[in-house]
This record gives C-alpha cells, sequence and structure tokens, in this order.
C-alpha cells in the first residue's frame, strides 16, 4: 500500500507545531501502525532527518503508553485496540492519515506524538490506593469472600491501561472515565471501604486541579476505550462523590 | 459546594430536571386549550393568583432558568479552556452532534425564552402588578389565541420547540447519569426520556398550529 | 572467588528463612529517615521493594524509562500467579511448591532461596487482596485457582488473562501511597547511565532524564537494581520495546557478577513471526494450553499443502493429526513446562510439518475443549447434545469467559477466528532467568547493590515455571529485600548524607558524557535498529532453542566483530540534551551487543544440556535433555575484565540437601 500521511511536528514542549506530510510506499497490511511508524522513521533516519517521535512499549495493548489522534480518533479506526494493535489492514491503499498527539490542557506535548499523562498519576497518588501496609501481616486472602458479580465489575473497571483515550477523544478533555474507573474498582470491593468517602473526595478535587473540563455525557469516552470501560464506572463515582459530600 | 466540577454537573442536572418537571406542568395545562376553553383559564387564573405559585414557585423558577443557563455558560467555558490548541480533524463518531453542542440548543432556546416572556410573562406582570387591572378569570384563553394569530411566530415557536426536544433528548436521561443512576432500570429511563422529548415539544407545536389554524 | 558468598543460613530448609530474618541486623526507625535508597525499574518488584522500603521509612528515589511506573512490562504477564494456599484441597504445600519449582528449574537453582520463594508465595495473595486486587472468584465469593504447565495441581491465582496488570497495579497503587506522603521521589522517564561506586561500594547512580537529555548524579547508600531481563537481545521477544539489559549490565561493568546468562526462557504459545517489519512477538498466555490441544499434521503432503493454502486446516481429519505433545509426553501431555513444549514444537517444524507460510507455527486447537464444554452445558440446561450448533454455541462463549481478550488479541493480529479454525503458535523468547548473581541477601557481588526479580538468577534455575515470574517479582520486593537490606544498611548508619560532588560521581558522570556524544558525533551509515535485528538474528540461530559448539563458535566472533561495526558506523541523529529515542536504543544496543558475545560464551562452556539450555550434543536417543550433573551442578557466575570475551568464571556449586536430584521427566 501507498499512503500519504499528515503528522504533527513539534520540537519540544515550548516551541509550537505544525502538521508535516509525507508519503510512505510498500506498507504491508499485516503491519502494525507502530511497525509502518517503524519503518516511516528508518526511512528518515536514512534522509538524515529527525525521526517521529512516539510514546509506545509493550506493543501488546496492555502497558497504555502508545497514544496517537489517528483520523480524528484516539488509537485509530478500530474499536477496542490501542494503536500498538491496529494493523494497517484497516487502511486503503492511497489513503490520507492524519496523526496528531493527545490533546488536552492537561497532556502537554512533550516532543511531536508525545505527550506527558503524569497528571493521571498525580490523581491516584491523591487517592487511588488502599492504606494497607505491604508488611505481609494482613489476614487470609479467603476471610472475607466477595460476591462474584461485584468481583468481576471491580476487574472490568481495574482494566484500565490510563493511556488517555477518553481525554483525547472528550469535547471536554474530561478525565471522568479513568478517575471513575479506579474510584468504582475500589468502591466495588469490601476491601475499601474505610477510605471511600476520603478518596473519592482527593482524587476529584486532584483531577479539577490538573485542568481537566467537565463531564457532560456525550458518552465518546467509553466508546473510544481501548479497554470498553463502562459509563456505568462514571455514574457510580457520581453516586460515590455524592455520598461523600452529604456526609462531610 | 458547586466548586467541584462533580458538583457542577449534578447542579445542571437537578436543575435541568426541575425544568422538566415545570415543562410538563406547563404542557399539561396548555394543552387543555385544546379540548376545554373553560378549564384552561380554570387552570391558568388559578397558577396566576395563587399567592404560592405567584411569589415561591414562580421565582424559584426563574432562578433555576437563569441557574441553569449561567452554569451552562460556566462549564462550556471552563471546558473549553481545558483544550486550548484543538485537532485539526476530528472524527466525531463517538458521540452524538446534539450532546456535543447542548450550548447550541440551549441559546436557541434562551431566545425563545426571551419571546416567550416578552408575549406571555411581561403583559401578565403588567396586567397585575404595574397597571392593577381588574381580576379577569376568562381572558386567558382569549389572550392565547390572540398570540397564534403570526404565521412567523407561530414558525419561530415551532423551530425552537425542535430544537427544545434535541436539547432533552441529550440532557433528560443524561441528568440521571450525573446524579449517579446507572442501573439495570437506565434502559427504561432512556426511553421515557426519549418518549417525553419527542410528545412534549410535538404538543407544543401541535397546540401553537391547532391554535393558528382554528384562529 | 572470595567475593561471591552467598550466605545461606543453617539450619532446616523450612526453618532457614526465619531463623535468618530472626538474626539479621536492623535499622532503627529513626536512623532509617537517614538512609536513601536508589531503586531502578518500577515493575513488580521494583515498585513492590519501593512501596515497602517507604512505608519501612527509608528515603527512597525510584527511577523509571517509562512515563509512569504503571507501565513497566509486568503489565503484560497475563496467566497468573502461583501461591501455595491449598484452597483447592488437592494436596498443595510449600513443599509441593518448592519441589515443582526446583525441578522445574531442572536442578539449576539455589535450594533456600526457592524453599523461601514457596515460603511466601501465600502472604503476596494475602496482601493484594488486602490492597484490592481483583482476583477472579468463583459463585461462592472465593479465589479461584487454574492449572500451569508441569505441575500436577492447581495453585495459580489470575485475574482473566490480565494478572500482571492487575498485580502491578497493586504494587503501584502501594507506591502512589507512599509518593503522596513524599517518602518516595518518583523519576519517571529518566534511565540509569552508570552506578556510582565509592570506595568500592554502591553509592548512587548517573541518570539521564529523558524528556530535557539533562545527566544527573543521584546519591544514595544503597542501590537496587529491578530493571528486568534481557530477552530483547534476540530482538524479537514478548518484552517490550524498551525492555533493556543496561541497568544490569553496568553493573556488571562495575564488579557485579552475570550469572547464568544462557538461561533464558522460550515460551512455547506466541502469535508466529509475519514479516520483516515485525517488531515484537506477542504472547498467548500458557493457560491456553489447559483447553488447547497443539498438533501438527501427521504426514508431509498435508503440511506442504496448509502451506501453501491449498488445504485448511479445519479439513484434515482426526486421524491425521499428530498430537505430539499428548503422544510423547503421557502424563502431562498440553501441560509439560515451556522448554520441553518449545523444543517439541521446534523439533516438528525443523522435521517440515510446521502450518504457516514460514513453516514455523503448530495449531494450538480449541475445538476439542468448545466441544466438551458445549455438551455439558447442553447437559445441564437440558438441550440437545448432539445438536453440533447447540454444542458450538455454548462451547464458544465458555471459552470466551475464560480466554475472551486473548481470542479477540489474536483476532486483531493475525485476522483470523481463533472460535472457527486453531490458533497458530510459535515459541518466542520470553524472559530470562539468568541475570545479576546475588547472595541470599539479594545483593550482588558489589556491597550496597541489590538485584531483585527477573534482574538476578536466583530462583528459576534453568527453566522457569509458568506463574512463577509474578510470585518472584512480588516476593523480593514485599518480603524479602526489605529485611534483608537492613543487614547491609544498618553498618551505613553513620555514613550521613552521600556527596554526589566527589570525584568518582563526576568521573562517571563523565564517561557518561563521552559515550553519548560519541553515539552523536558518529554520524555513520546505519541506524540501530539495523544493528539490533542482525544481533537477534544471530542470537536466535545460534543461541536460540537449541545450541551447539560451532554454531556458539561463530556467534562470538559474530557478535564481536557487529559490535566493532556498530561503534564506527551507527548513525544516531539528534542532540543529547532533547527527547532522543534513537539515542536511548544506542546506548542499550550497545549492552546488547556486550552481554550477546557473554550469552553464548556461557552457553559455549556449559556443556550440558538443561531448562531451557539445550545443547544438540547433548540428548538423549528420544531426544530429551541430557544433564550432567557431575560436572555442572553448578551457577555460572562471569566476572567482567574489561570485554566479555576475557570474562573470568566463578562457580557457585549448588548443593541439594532435601530433594533428591533426578532426571526430569514429564512422560
Amino acid at each position: 500500500m501507498n499512503l500519504k500521511l499528515k503528522i504533527w511536528r513539534q520540537k519540544n514542549s515550548n516551541s509550537s507545531g505544525e502538521m508535516v506530510d509525507y508519503n510512505i510506499s510498500n506498507v504491508s497490511p499485516d503491519m502494525s501502525f507502530l511497525e509502518m511508524m517503524d519503518v516511516l522513521n528508518n526511512e528518515l533516519i536514512s534522509k538524515d532527518q529527525d525521526p517521529i517521535s512516539f510514546d509506545h512499549d509493550c506493543r501488546e495493548g496492555i502497558c497504555g503508553m502508545c497514544s496517537m489522534y489517528i483520523n480524528g480518533r484516539p488509537h485509530g479506526p478500530d474499536d477496542l485496540v490501542t494503536t500498538c494493535q491496529l494493523h494497517m489492514r484497516k487502511f486503503k491503499d492511497g489513503d490520507t492519515i492524519v496523526i496528531e498527539p493527545f490533546r488536552a490542557d492537561a497532556f502537554p506535548v512533550i516532543k511531536d506524538l508525545v505527550v506527558d499523562r503524569t497528571a493521571f498519576d498525580r490523581i491516584q497518588q491523591a487517592g487511588g490506593f488502599v492504606s494497607v501496609n505491604t508488611s505481609g501481616n494482613t489476614q487470609d486472602a479467603n476471610t472475607i469472600p466477595i460476591q462474584k458479580g461485584n468481583a468481576d465489575k471491580a476487574f472490568d473497571a481495574a482494566t484500565c491501561i490510563g493511556c488517555g483515550a477518553c481525554v483525547a477523544t472528550c469535547k471536554n478533555a474530561s478525565a471522568m472515565l479513568f478517575v471513575s474507573a479506579k474510584v468504582s474498582q475500589f468502591s466495588l470491593l469490601p476491601q475499601d471501604k474505610v477510605e471511600a468517602k476520603d478518596r473519592v473526595l482527593n482524587m476529584v478535587k486532584q483531577m479539577d486541579e490538573e485542568g481537566f473540563g467537565n463531564c457532560t455525557n456525550t458518552g465518546a469516552c467509553e466508546v473510544e476505550c481501548p479497554k470498553g470501560i463502562s459509563l456505568e464506572n462514571i455514574a457510580r463515582m457520581n453516586r460515590e462523590y455524592l455520598k461523600a459530600s452529604i456526609k462531610d | 459546594m458547586i466548586e467541584s466540577s462533580i458538583s457542577r454537573k449534578v447542579a445542571m442536572a437537578l436543575s435541568g430536571l426541575f425544568l422538566i418537571f415545570f415543562l410538563a406542568q406547563h404542557f399539561t395545562i396548555n394543552f387543555t386549550s385544546v379540548f376545554s376553553e373553560d378549564l384552561f383559564n380554570k387552570l391558568s387564573h388559578f397558577m396566576g393568583t395563587n399567592p404560592l405559585v405567584q411569589f415561591i414557585l414562580q421565582p424559584i423558577l426563574i432562578l433555576g432558568v437563569i441557574f441553569h443557563f449561567v452554569m451552562g455558560f460556566i462549564l462550556e467555558i471552563k471546558n473549553r479552556r481545558s483544550r486550548k490548541v484543538n485537532y485539526s480533524y476530528q472524527s466525531g463518531i463517538s458521540s452524538s452532534w446534539i450532546s456535543r453542542n447542548m450550548l447550541f440548543s440551549g441559546v436557541v432556546i434562551l431566545s425563545f425564552l426571551g419571546l416567550h416572556f416578552y408575549d406571555f410573562w411581561v403583559p401578565e406582570i403588567k396586567y397585575k402588578y404595574i397597571e392593577f387591572l381588574p381580576d379577569d378569570s376568562q381572558r386567558y384563553y382569549e389572550e392565547l389565541i390572540h398570540k397564534f394569530h403570526s404565521p412567523i411566530r407561530v414558525a419561530f415557536y415551532s423551530i425552537s420547540f425542535v430544537f427544545l426536544s434535541l436539547h432533552l433528548m441529550h440532557g433528560f436521561a443524561s441528568s440521571f447519569q450525573s446524579v449517579g443512576v446507572n442501573n439495570k432500570y437506565s434502559n427504561t429511563i432512556k426511553t421515557i426520556a426519549i418518549a417525553f422529548s419527542v410528545i412534549v415539544p410535538l404538543g407544543f407545536i401541535f397546540i401553537a398550529i391547532f391554535h393558528h389554524l382554528k384562529g | 572467588m572470595s567475593k561471591m558468598i552467598s550466605n545461606l543460613p543453617k539450619g532446616l530448609i523450612s526453618e532457614k528463612w526465619t531463623s535468618h530474618k530472626g538474626k539479621i541486623n536492623l535499622v532503627s526507625p529513626s536512623n532509617k529517615r537517614l538512609i536513601d535508597v536508589i531503586v531502578v525499574g518500577t515493575g513488580l518488584a521494583g515498585a513492590s521493594a519501593s512501596a515497602t522500603l517507604a512505608e519501612l521509612g527509608y528515603n527512597v528515589k525510584t527511577f523509571c524509562f517509562q512515563d509512569s511506573p504503571r507501565r513497566a512490562h509486568s503489565i503484560a504477564a497475563q496467566g497468573g500467579i502461583n501461591a501455595a494456599k491449598n484452597y483447592q484441597g488437592d494436596g498443595d504445600s510449600t513443599y509441593r511448591l518448592f519441589y515443582d519449582t526446583i525441578k522445574g528449574g531442572d536442578y539449576r537453582s539455589r535450594e533456600a532461596n526457592v524453599y523461601r520463594l514457596a515460603e511466601v508465595s501465600a502472604n503476596i495473595i494475602d496482601q493484594c487482596v488486602a490492597q484490592g486486587v481483583p482476583f477472579a472468584r468463583d459463585y461462592g465469593g472465593l479465589l479461584d485457582n487454574r492449572s500451569f504447565g508441569g505441575v500436577l495441581v492447581s495453585r495459580t491465582f489470575y485475574a482473566k488473562g490480565q494478572t500482571g496488570q492487575q498485580l502491578l497495579l497493586g504494587a503501584y497503587s502501594a507506591m502512589n501511597r507512599q509518593i503522596g506522603k513524599g517518602r518516595i521521589q518518583m523519576y519517571n522517564r529518566h534511565e540509569m547511565m552508570d552506578l556510582v561506586l565509592v570506595d568500592g561500594k554502591a553509592r548512587g547512580i548517573i541518570a539521564r532524564n529523558l524528556i530535557t537529555g539533562e545527566i544527573q548524579r543521584h546519591s544514595a547508600h544503597a542501590v537496587v537494581i529491578a530493571s528486568g531481563g534481557y530477552g530483547n537481545v534476540f530482538f524479537l521477544s514478548t518484552n517490550a520495546m524498551g525492555s533493556n539489559v543496561s541497568a544490569s549490565w553496568r553493573i556488571h561493568k562495575k564488579g557485579a557478577f552475570f550469572a547464568n546468562p544462557c538461561f533464558t526462557q522460550i515460551h512455547p504459545t506466541c502469535i508466529p513471526v509475519s514479516g520483516e517489519h515485525q517488531s515484537k512477538l506477542t504472547l498467548m498466555s500458557e493457560s491456553l494450553r489447559n483447553d488447547g490441544r497443539i498438533w501438527v499434521p501427521k504426514n508431509k503432503q498435508d503440511a506442504k499443502d496448509v502451506r501453501e493454502g491449498k488445504l485448511k486446516p479445519t479439513e484434515i481429519p482426526e486421524k491425521e493429526r499428530d498430537y505430539y505433545l499428548e503422544r510423547r509426553y503421557p502424563a502431562f501431555g498440553n501441560l509439560v513446562p515451556r522448554d520441553v513444549a518449545s523444543r517439541a514444537a521446534k523439533e516438528r517444524c525443523d522435521a517440515g510439518y510446521g502450518v504457516n507460510k514460514t513453516g514455523e507455527a503448530v495449531y494450538l486447537d480449541f475445538s476439542a475443549a468448545i466441544e466438551r464444554y458445549g455438551k455439558e452445558e447442553a447437559h445441564v440446561k437440558g438441550l440437545d447434545e448432539n445438536d453440533t450448533s447447540v454444542v458450538k454455541k455454548l462451547g464458544d462463549k465458555i471459552i470466551r469467559n475464560k480466554y475472551g481478550n486473548l481470542f479477540q488479541m489474536y483476532e486483531k493480529i493475525v485476522d483470523e477466528d481463533p472460535y472457527n479454525t486453531p490458533m497458530m503458535i510459535y515459541p518466542a523468547v520470553h524472559y530470562t532467568m539468568g541475570g545479576v548473581w546475588v547472595d541470599y541477601n539479594l545483593m550482588t557481588t558489589i556491597p550496597g547493590c541489590y538485584a531483585i526479580g527477573e534482574a538476578n538468577f536466583s530462583d528459576h534455575g534453568a527453566n522457569r515455571l509458568g506463574a512463577s515470574a509474578l510470585m518472584q517479582g512480588l516476593a523480593d520486593g514485599y518480603f524479602v529485600l526489605p529485611y534483608t537490606i537492613g543487614d547491609y544498611l544498618s553498618k551505613e548508619i553513620r555514613t550521613g548524607r552521600i556527596s554526589n560532588d566527589s570525584s568518582e560521581f563526576m568521573d562517571a558522570e563523565k564517561k557518561v558524557m563521552d559515550s553519548l556524544s560519541n553515539f552523536i558525533s558518529n554520524k555513520g551509515k546505519n541506524s540501530v535498529d539495523f544493528y539490533h535485528k542482525k544481533l537477534g538474528k544471530i542470537m536466535w540461530d545460534k543461541c536460540g532453542m537449541s545450541r551447539n559448539r560451532s554454531g556458539l563458535k561463530q556467534a562470538i566472533t559474530e557478535i564481536k566483530s557487529l559490535r566493532e561495526d556498530f561503534h564506527k558506523n551507527v548513525t544516531v541523529p539528534g542532540k543529547i540534551d532533547e527527547f532522543n529515542e534513537e539515542l536511548v536504543k544506542a546506548s542499550r544496543v550497545a549492552d546488547f551487543l556486550e552481554l550477546g558475545e557473554l550469552f553464548a560464551k556461557d552457553a559455549l562452556e556449559r556443556t550440558e544440556s538443561c531448562g531451557g539450555h539445550f545443547r544438540e550434543e547433548f540428548q538423549t536417543p528420544e531426544g530429551e535433555a541430557l544433564r550432567d550433573d557431575k560436572n555442572f551442578k553448578f551457577v555460572s557466575a562471569w566476572e567482567h575484565k574489561g570485554e566479555p570475551s576475557k570474562a573470568v568464571l566463578h562457580k557457585e556449586k549448588l548443593d541439594y540437601e532435601e530433594i533428591e536430584v533426578k532426571t526430569r521427566s514429564y512422560k
């Protein structure tokens, strides 16, 4: 396949960027999207040009490092995949592909397609944990049975890979799906109950301070989430937040 | 309380639900004008003269409307600020147009409300509290018919109601999500919300056209 | 030799760890505040160690090259984590886990370490559940288990196919709690460039900020390396693109011995290579072997027709299929250990029975499981068990519940539906049992420098059993290192803050700077990937699933000349003081090019077959590995002497007091 690429180039966080056009030929449909980018980068290096920086690591859809806004969608045109799992067979010969970084003020661009998502880490540091010491002096794992339904739902929420696609696609750059997935996971498990109130209040506060927008329930995040995290989690977090605020 | 994003969103949802409740009530009374001039006059007179409605519910309603609009604008401004550099290309397939453009439909409804106040509420206030005209329990129906003479007004009303319908289609069910209701009843709620969003605005359009044609 | 003291406690094996803990020197809480510890890497081992050390009161500085500690490659572990809980009542015990691990490792691991691992394993599960890790549960609300290769009990705890993710997020959340308290200073997007020694002790590291390119000096009283394995020396592996040997290799060059580099695990169930452009391989969890049956066509013509696309696997009748694992190993069948399964696949493909375009793939077939489950379900629901479409539908559903995410992943990559046609799989490099040599306290031969998790060599011998890597990472990080490090640090309470302006730090910084500038100013003609791919090919062809003397000798010469060519002709665009991924890669590949040679040298010297190390010259008539316990029951620990070819071998003899050393048999 031969493709035309329009890619965002930006030297560093202080400079302004622009879209640059590239042509690439001999793309195999079996390649992953990132392998296509590798080929392009090797071409650029051989021409003594600066290769395009993009985040990637595990290349099997679980680390959450890869990002990229491809043809107007985070992680591109396939559903329930990350960019590294997107394959070129989803495109046609002669297509033009527009590639931009995830955009949000809370995710400043570091270089080209690489953005800084440490805002997510700071939200988790504000309360995304159970305050139990790691000494191992805990009770036996089977002491508290957990209803299978709740355990499964907690797991579904916990599969969030923290990639930021929800923020990238949201018209408000809201991080509600991410935060709610974490809050939900804990609120569904008995281990959480003691800290539930502080957790949700602190995490939401940090989320607001990071400069993410508000949720207006457009539902785009749920559609674009590579792990299919449900909007149900946002409702659950709203509930938890209201409960916590009223008790306060 | 309204400092956090979730509180603002809940406030938006609750004021919205309150306005939906009012809309239902308004619609019910208006609809009586289609089949009973007498009943319509009676209900209107009650609403227009009952002190509880006039001095407590009416101010609350007005505040509710203002709050919903002001908050809507604040949210929109904040949200736009969270992404100052925008994408050059957006596919937009992952969410509906209307859910992304509540501000737009809201502004259309706001301008409609301006006209609506000018048409009904301002004369009403003038009648009762400025000119202190005599109490007439039979005047409401006549006033209604009178307003729907102009085809332009009827057209404008109808278009506004289409936008009201769109606004409700996202807003009604979305309010439940905002206050934390998303469970096995959510599909039923969604169906009811959509039905409401279609039937009520359509009903208002019907009333306007009905009186226009009849008058 | 004197440097290498394993510090094994005396006494009964079951009491060693308890008595060792009881006698170890401790640091008082008020003194812990005065002590800094650097942790490099945030996988299961690094994250859990950082969290626990901070919780104990040490000042922790943690480094990772990813943009968040949560992205370390432990996150990709799929299948599960072993623990001797015996919740299933199927006869499991600490001793049995210990025994299975030693046997699985083909009698090349240290008894005392492995027993300790089995002992603390149960605690890991308690700990993780308390942290809110959502393990799979049964309808009674209790924890569920499944079975993995090389064992006869169900002791594997799991969270669908994302166990590593859930455990890592648990450790990450424990870290977050400490970061929030200011007890851990987190350095994301930082790469460790070198270890700094002062008076022979580890006193800090040189790190590079990957965003700004700034070179930094960080001092500490101890340095913990938790940077994972070196599977990427093969270029194609199931490791993440960024996984590298650099931290381990740099400490090796500063005096830490490197043990058993040739012990590499080739995982039998990975998605086969599709073409030249391939950048990495994807693992399909071993748990699939619980239900999938592995086969190739019985006759060569069928295999040829399949390769040419003339025949579909579903068209090959049952009696024309060779379920070679079931045939060769009736006791364990499809659940033989990984090294055995991988070699058997290679044997079939080399003999001409491979099934994809390249001839390097075998089938993993779920149709029998789908039918079995479907019939069961139909029976339960009172439906017709002979109606194939009903049975297929019900069976698909059960399989989807168990392995849905793995099947989806396969479909996305290969573009075939594994519910209706067998999966194609082939072995790929997955894990490295070898690593930095450590004593019982997990300290390397450099005082104050520790290695934990996959980065060290200690627990898996010559082959690791499935679901044991997660166990070892967390055991080291949560329960072992935090105790044992106190023994060393108790002598450091009077040291005070360590200056990072000393000549040792300045020298190390300058060396790092110089080597980076060399890459930038080199202006050669080939990209870093060009060399990495070449190295990978040499490694795979000559140091892969089976090795022989002449091949290994060739590998050593080829790698050496490739390394020379690399330093002469590599090109790295951009500058040092900016975000520069090529520069990062160049410095990692330089280390792989040295490690690769030591790897081959180690494989050459170990003239026996054991676990993942299979020397063609040493095999039984049936093609099974032939161990030489008389001459090779030792750990090879290599001391750096300037370059890999000059490395000096030290032997740590392995004594088995508890376990009788036998020929490993899964027949």
